[in-house]
């Protein structure tokens, strides 16, 4: 894409017609390539839905999978073209992240993660705000990450909007798998410290409830038909309670995830709790309430509200039968984000386990977020997102050599 | 070390962290003699800049670091032509001193810088007035690692997970620690806690390695280029005869992520072992450690 903006650049406005027809053919050119038939083969293929498969093979047609399972099994159609890597697996998932709103330039033109203008504003969309061409992005995909859970950060009652997107596109639209997933709400004294109200836990929380019980009979009216003018905060909320988006609620205390699942249980909205750094401190009234956890980043600076952040909190969840996803979080200063699986292999080596946390990043992920009929695990029918490996995805000394998104080769390393 | 937001922000310490009661016992002195136990900070780029212009550019820094230092020169030609005469001798300036201390070789400069033309201006500065200097961060060193290897000045830096975040370093790859060592510049890490997590130094290293560092030369940036940097290598740094027994015990290779810090000896003094509940609680977290360990004299800025 480099040497196509260059091309279109570099001529003059006269000419320049011209060339972004060529452009426009070389792009066709590229789709055609996005299309090909590709078999990816692996010493050690994790499918994720099924056990590893040594010497695995993976073929990939139409931007779906067409067939997974052993080299001796599979034959290799004429025309395929052949990746080989020691280690194979689905697309990585970062469950909850602001890369595409929050840039890396941490300047206030890139910064779209909080709008403090307002402390419930359930009505912001994350499609409105993501830059497909992020630089992070971009680095993210090259550490194997091929979608990601992103939108408005923690910081408010309600900031926003989640959305979904593939790491490749050059707009949102190409991006998108899912443009509406969560509305993401925060308890806890991150709140008080971006707005002069609510200042403390109980007025935050009867300001999330005053809303909620609003949002009850503004959908009991939409029910009816008897919605005179349509009230986009309301709609959103209305949204929730019907069951048609998720809340995800950031709650880092033992006391703050308890409050959440008081509310969640007054209203019935479905809820994934994110952050949650003394989730283990509660894991039994975490599982009795069916919620599954977005942890916070593993390696998160043990400050604040996570002051107490173990990196054994995931595997405790995952024993408990809690499902548990990684996520990159936010981070206000440098790194300007963090890589999920860097954090899930933190996980990894602190009780979880390397299979536990590759399926935590991959179909674990997809069914917390509601996508695991597209991705998560290498099976027939699904998108073709697939990840080589050098070696265990887990160690520092791992690179990734390629990755391939809805069947197209994005990234090759060299 | 004090920050970066001043040209000169004040003097280092050197310390080990180990169990004590007085920063005394922790220090590691470098010169007996002259009393002196750290380095001394400079900062140049934009953290130091102002609004007011005291300095508000590049070269307003520099040219005020550049006083500073000929001052300190003055100041050293007036003591050494006393000649030990109280009465030609310059009233005390404890300013002066520690710069004089700068200018003779015993006290280094530790200089916070990111950019590879602020890089370059450490160097020049350093050259002009002859003093030993580490340069730190060194967030586009890559682009420079030739001009900084031929200066002889060394380069401790650090590694991240993604780039971004401050405008002035968005160029930090993790491959300086390749470009630095291909260029024969000598490399240390540090982690800036809390940019990076102390609990992840090693890790910081094996990335480098992972883009093409040697480990060799990884392990030793780790420990004893640090160690040089600091001018306590005949002391630390290194497993040999006669120096401390300062060494750590690891449960397998120091660049795998399943490797686990076992135990942790300062001066034949274990002071921490993973295999004690209470020791590991510090290497993984959890619930409220710091106000329940008896020994933390730090419960009561942790708790609030």
């Amino acid at each position: 894409m480099k040497y196509l903006k260059r091309l279109i650049s570099d001529y003059t406005p006269v000419k320049s017609q011209l060339y972004i027809l060529f452009a426009g053919f070389l792009l066709t050119v590229m789709w055609q390539n996005a299309n090909a038939q590709i078999a990816v083969i692996g010493e050690t293929v994790y499918t994720v839905s099924g056990d590893p498969i040594t010497n695995g093979v993976v073929l990939i047609s139409d931007g779906k999978i067409e067939e997974v399972g052993s080299e001796a099994s599979i034959e290799i159609p004429a025309g395929y073209e052949v990746h080989e890597a020691s280690v194979v697996t689905p697309g990585l998932i970062d469950a909850r992240t602001v890369v595409g709103l929050a840039g890396y330039y941490n300047e206030d033109h890139d910064q779209d993660q909080i709008e403090t203008s307002d402390a419930v504003q359930p009505e912001l969309r994350a499609i409105d705000s993501y830059n497909a061409r992020e630089f992070l992005v971009n680095y993210l995909m090259e550490e194997g990450i091929t979608t990601v859970h992103t939108g408005h950060g923690p910081g408010a009652v309600i900031s926003g909007q989640t959305m979904i997107a593939k790491t490749t596109g050059t707009t949102v639209d190409q991006a998108l798998v899912d443009s509406t997933t969560m509305i993401a709400v925060t308890l806890g004294p991150s709140v008080g410290s971006n707005f002069s109200s609510p200042g403390t836990r109980s007025k935050l929380i009867s300001v999330l409830r005053q809303d909620l019980i609003r949002a009850e009979d503004y959908a009991t009216k939409r029910a009816e038909g008897n919605v005179n003018s349509r009230d986009l905060k309301m709609e959103s909320l209305a949204d929730l309670l019907d069951g048609k988006i998720t809340a995800l609620v950031t709650a880092h205390t033992a006391s703050d995830i308890m409050t959440a699942l008081r509310v969640q249980r007054e209203f019935g909205f479905p809820m994934v709790l994110d952050g949650a750094s003394e989730a283990y401190l509660v894991i039994d009234e975490i599982r009795e309430a069916g919620v599954p956890v977005i942890i916070h980043p593993t390696m998160i600076r043990p400050f604040g509200e996570a002051k107490n952040s173990s990196f054994e909190t995931a595997s405790k969840l995952h024993k408990a039968g809690i499902p548990v996803a990684f996520q990159s979080g936010y981070e206000g200063y440098v790194p300007k984000t963090r890589v999920v699986k860097f954090e899930a292999a933190i996980a990894a080596a602190h009780g979880l386990g390397m299979e536990n946390a590759i399926y935590a990043l991959t179909l674990g992920s997809a069914g917390i977020l509601g996508i695991d009929n597209r991705v998560g695990s290498l099976e027939p029918g699904k998108d073709a997102d697939i990840v080589l490996f050098d070696g265990d995805p887990f160690e520092y000394l791992t690179n990734v050599n390629s990755v391939i998104i809805d069947g197209n080769v994005v990234y090759q390393r060299d | 070390m004090p920050g970066s937001g001043l040209l000169m922000s004040g003097q280092t310490v050197y310390v080990k962290p180990k169990p004590a009661n007085t920063i005394e016992e922790m220090l590691i002195m470098v010169d007996e003699e002259s009393g002196i136990y750290g380095g001394l900070k400079m900062a140049n780029g934009t953290n130091p800049l102002r609004t007011d212009g005291t300095p508000g550019t590049r070269a307003k820094s520099a040219a005020l670091v550049r006083s500073l230092f000929v001052q300190a020169q003055e100041y050293k030609t007036q003591f050494d032509e006393a000649d030990g005469d109280p009465e030609k001798k310059p009233s005390r300036d404890l300013q002066m001193e520690t710069l004089v201390e700068v200018l003779e070789g015993k006290r280094i400069v530790h200089n916070h810088t990111h950019r590879h033309d602020d890089i370059l201006t450490a160097i020049r500065l350093a050259d002009e007035f002859g003093y030993r200097m580490v340069l730190q961060h060194v967030s586009e060193g890559w682009k420079v690692a030739d001009e900084i290897a031929a200066s002889g000045y060394p380069a401790s830096i650090i590694g991240l997970d993604s780039p971004g975040g401050k405008l002035e370093a968005i160029n930090l790859l993790n491959t300086n620690g390749k470009e630095l060592e291909r260029a024969g510049a000598d490399v240390a890490f540090h982690t800036d806690d809390p940019v990076v997590d102390s609990r992840f130094f090693l890790r910081m290293a094996a990335f480098g390695v992972r883009e093409g560092m040697s480990r060799e030369k990884a392990l030793q940036a780790l420990t004893i280029a640090g160690a040089r940097m600091m001018d306590i290598d005949d002391r630390v740094g290194s497993l040999e005869p006669g120096k401390d027994a300062d060494f750590i015990i690891l449960s397998g290779d120091p660049f795998s992520v399943y490797t686990h810090v076992q135990q942790t000896w300062i001066e034949g003094e274990k002071i921490w072992d993973r295999d004690n509940p209470e020791d590991r609680e510090y290497a993984v977290g959890g619930y409220e450690i710091f106000r329940a360990s008896a020994n933390s004299h730090t419960h009561l800025e942790g708790y609030k």
